[in-house]
């Protein structure tokens, strides 16, 4: 069964596209642990400004991280249209704003184009690769860049 | 199914180390009793015994030396003197890091190990000879009879029926048989007549009975030294032709008891008097030669009925009844009483906001349900409070090892042992407490010399005290070395930057230098304290678990370490407030009173300092909103009400908030893991609505609203102290 899995896995992976500040990322699926609307985040004092705040999931206390501020971009005004990711990052939930969800791509790896390098640090560690759909680039999140470890992020 | 019967075992050696330290501790205290002895005897031996039965050889041979001196010690032929104990400490350290070997693999310190196990060959070696023919004596209260007497051969008639639970302790009729006969000539008879149909056979119960004749010089005593190890796990009579005087004068001391007198020779009835002793048999021992006609029936009545008290006395004495239950379960456990609180407040937030016209009964049942609650959550939280003995226990261990590295003298001395704590607490306390005691010997306590030259013992004492105070645990260490040297302190804190050079600091913050990350007062590196890492460490730890942890020190009298502990890791009372907008949760244990603010209750003191006014004394006020960074601070203009808390060093403090909304129980969420460390927030928690709310940390609050007052040039101290 295991070995199976990993065929099937090297043939197709499925990435979950969506839209932050205008521009397509995307994660692969096995990564996100469920999708939420927005709703208030309590704020946490002296946080820095990719920090929103923490919310409850299910009695969890988790972090909710602006991915917008996060690459350097424009901070995002949430609202009740936009979804918090809730991915699983070293065993525990952290939750990621974006501003909608577009769709499930499937895509064979060879298909992944590595990184063109460009002048913009601040987004190029967060991005691992890239991926052409319907003629739209939609970037590969590097999950462990975005978030190295809760701890280190936050102050 | 070996592994899990290997976890039971380990986890008994480490009660049993724990009932072997405090015995031994005990011992240097000064108690002779034996039955202290014979417990730490009795520790050792079953380790032993669980060791042999995994094969852990080292282990065996190891816990066999021990035991043997022990015996010698318990039997009274060795003196316990100050080398003796000094050495049965270090062989049960030794043994302790013995079964953490078997336990988790890894190398044992060999040269140690074959010098520990000389060391206890020569106490052994002394006494062999007598150790041939001498039998296990029942404890130093029992006088061996004279060897003439004793050689003579009496014939017993002994009657063993084992419990069920004496198998469930692994223990082996056959090995006890074999050890009788190593006394004598035995002959056994095995009883099956309990034995019923094979229908009816219960798993795991005990249906057999042995009669057993021994013919032996020894005493009796020897004999039920066989069966020491299985006293309460069996039914057991041991009777003699012989021992007919000796039952003889337990049925007079019977008697006399029940106000029976008995027509006998004065000896005989003078010794029961005089000694009216618990265990009559064992009393009379001495007298066992002398034959006399007795009934059998009275005869075994006597013996049991010693027997039973016996069993009685062990009872009453022994620990109280345990469970073994995972920590996954309790945790469980705990995890749905914290959401059984929420959900209470939920409800009770539903039920405010309805619609109905009288929700009054719904309220009482309500009320009713929250104390339940409450019972359910404190008794859960009993679970898990353990007392902080074995920690402490580990911690005279530790203040021996850093006395001998440093070559000077330290007494652990400890108060409050039996102080209940959550036991992840204390798990979490051993490293923190560790690096403190290590401190304390290495730097705080000074060499014997200079004691000696400043008029003081030369041996340096360490108290660990801990205590419940008003909701917290309190664990100080104490030393009465030389204090902190605060100059020198200052000038590290220059030197390496932590602090500009003409910072104005008071004592105690000066002290608290010493919580700095990468602040070493040590020079060299010793390989006690001081590799590296420093007191911040302890910090961090400490503040992980919601406590704090402060020093004070005074010239040549000493530091102490004080850390505050929550009792429970997991729910407390809180009072709801809002600030800036947002809900946050205060600690009640920290509130002294609250008061509805107003304009003349405040005082300006410099430009920006204001002052509250109660009752004619005048309090520093410190803006929440404006310390946690959510609104510019607005201290002159009234808030809605004022939080007068009270910090640990009896400062006091008004927090300014908007409004107060509720008094209620609030499940703890660490935010440890999720966003680090926020200065002023101890922790969050969820309310009725689902929304999280900050847990303030007044403490943090204050201290960094204060000295951001004082020197705000160094933002990066307030951090480190605040946090």
């Amino acid at each position: 069964m295991q070995l199976q899995a990993e065929t099937k896995h090297t043939e197709h992976s499925e990435f979950v596209s969506f839209t932050v500040a205008g521009q397509a990322f995307c994660l692969q699926i096995t990564q996100i642990r469920e999708i939420r609307r927005w709703q208030p985040v309590t704020v946490l004092p002296h946080a820095p400004a990719d920090v929103l705040g923490v919310m409850n999931l299910r009695g969890a206390v988790i972090p909710i991280y602006d991915l917008s501020a996060r690459f350097g971009l424009q901070q995002t005004e949430a609202s009740e249209r936009n979804v918090v990711i809730v991915v699983s990052v070293n065993d525990k939930p952290v939750g990621l704003l974006a501003e909608s969800v577009s769709e499930i791509i499937s895509i064979d790896p060879d298909d992944i184009q590595e990184t063109p390098q460009v002048d913009s640090r601040n987004t190029m560690d967060f991005i691992q690769g890239i991926i052409s759909q319907n003629d739209e680039m939609v970037r590969i999140i590097n999950l462990n860049a975005v978030i190295s470890s809760p701890e280190q992020v936050s102050l | 199914m070996t592994g899990s019967i290997m976890d039971t075992f380990f986890e008994e050696c480490e009660e049993l180390l724990e009932a072997m330290d405090a015995g031994l501790a005990a011992i240097e205290e000064g108690d002779q009793d034996p039955e202290t002895v014979n417990a730490v005897f009795r520790a050792v031996h079953s380790i032993k015994g669980g060791a042999g039965a995994f094969g852990l050889d080292d282990l065996v041979a190891f816990a066999h030396n021990f035991e043997t001196v022990f015996d010698d010690v318990r039997s009274n032929k060795l003196q316990l003197d100050e080398k003796l104990i000094q050495l049965l400490f270090r062989a049960s350290d030794h043994l302790s890091d013995l079964v953490v070997c078997a336990r988790d693999g890894g190398q044992i310190d060999e040269a140690h190990h074959t010098v520990l196990i000389a060391a206890l060959a020569e106490y052994i070696d002394e006494e062999e000879e007598e150790l041939v023919f001498e039998p296990m004596g029942m404890g130093a209260a029992f006088e061996p009879a004279p060897l003439a007497e004793v050689q003579q051969e009496t014939s017993y008639d002994i009657r063993f029926h084992p419990l069920k639970e004496m198998f469930a302790t692994g223990n082996e009729p056959y090995f006890l048989f074999q050890a009788l006969a190593d006394l004598g000539t035995l002959s056994v008879k095995l009883d099956d007549s309990e034995l019923p149909g094979f229908d009816a056979m219960e798993d795991g119960e005990s249906y057999l009975s042995w009669e057993l004749t021994l013919v032996t010089g020894e005493s009796r005593s020897s004999i039920e030294a066989v069966f020491e190890f299985v006293e309460g796990l069996c039914e057991l009579s041991i009777s003699s032709e012989g021992d007919d005087a000796a039952e003889a004068d337990a049925l007079a001391a019977l008697n006399a008891a029940f106000g029976i007198p008995l027509a006998e020779d004065d000896a005989a009835v003078a010794l029961p008097l005089e000694q009216p002793a618990p265990e009559p048999v064992e009393a009379s021992a001495p007298a066992e030669v002398e034959a006399e006609e007795v009934p059998d029936s009275a005869e075994d009545a006597v013996v049991e009925k010693a027997a039973v008290a016996k069993k009685d006395a062990a009872k009453s004495s022994g620990p109280k009844p345990t469970l073994r239950v995972e920590l996954d379960r309790v945790d469980r456990l705990i995890n749905a009483v914290g959401e059984l609180i929420i959900n209470h407040s939920m409800l009770a937030q539903q039920i405010a906001n309805l619609d109905a016209s009288d929700t009054r009964d719904v309220e009482t049942e309500l009320e009713g349900f929250k104390n339940l609650a409450r019972d359910i959550q404190e008794g859960v939280m009993a679970i898990r409070a353990q007392p902080v003995k074995p920690l402490f226990q580990r911690m005279a261990r530790i203040v021996r090892e850093a006395s001998a590295a440093t070559g000077k003298t330290a007494k652990l001395i400890t108060i409050g042992e039996a102080t209940e704590v959550d036991k992840t607490v204390i798990e979490r306390l051993a490293d923190p407490l560790t690096h403190i005691l290590r401190n304390a010997v290495d730097h705080g306590i000074e060499a014997p010399e200079n004691r000696a030259a400043a008029g003081k013992d030369k041996a340096g004492e360490i108290r660990l005290t801990a205590a419940h105070r008003s909701g917290s645990v309190c664990i100080e260490v104490k030393d009465d070395g030389a204090g902190l040297n605060r100059k020198k302190i200052r000038q590290i804190a220059i030197d390496k930057g932590l602090i500009p050079a003409d910072a104005e600091l008071s004592d105690s913050e000066i002290d608290n230098l010493l919580f700095m990350p990468g602040f070493s007062t040590a020079k060299e590196i010793s390989n006690l304290s001081g590799r590296g890492v420093g007191l911040d460490v302890v910090k961090n730890a400490v503040t992980a678990l919601g406590g704090r942890v402060s020093i004070s020190s005074v010239p040549g009298e000493g530091s102490m370490f004080s850390i505050i502990l929550p009792l429970t890791l997991a729910v407390m009372d809180g009072m709801v407030v809002s600030v800036a907008g947002h809900t946050m949760v205060v600690p009640i244990t920290a509130i002294v009173e609250t008061m509805r603010g107003n304009e003349d209750m405040i005082n300006n003191l410099g430009s920006d300092g204001t002052l509250l006014s109660i009752r004619g004394s005048f309090v520093p006020i410190c803006d929440v909103a404006g310390s946690l960074g959510l609104r510019t601070s607005t201290t002159n203009e009234p808030a809605g009400v004022y939080l007068l808390v009270e910090t640990e060093n009896g400062d006091r403090c008004a927090l300014a908030v908007d409004d107060i909304h509720d008094q209620r129980q609030v499940v703890i969420k660490s935010l440890d893991g999720v966003c680090g460390n926020v200065p002023g927030v101890s922790a969050a928690t969820i309310l009725g609505d689902g929304k999280i709310a900050m847990i303030l940390d007044p403490e943090s609050i204050v201290t960094a609203s204060s000295s951001a007052a004082v020197f705000d040039t160094d933002r990066r101290m307030n951090n480190a102290i605040a946090s």
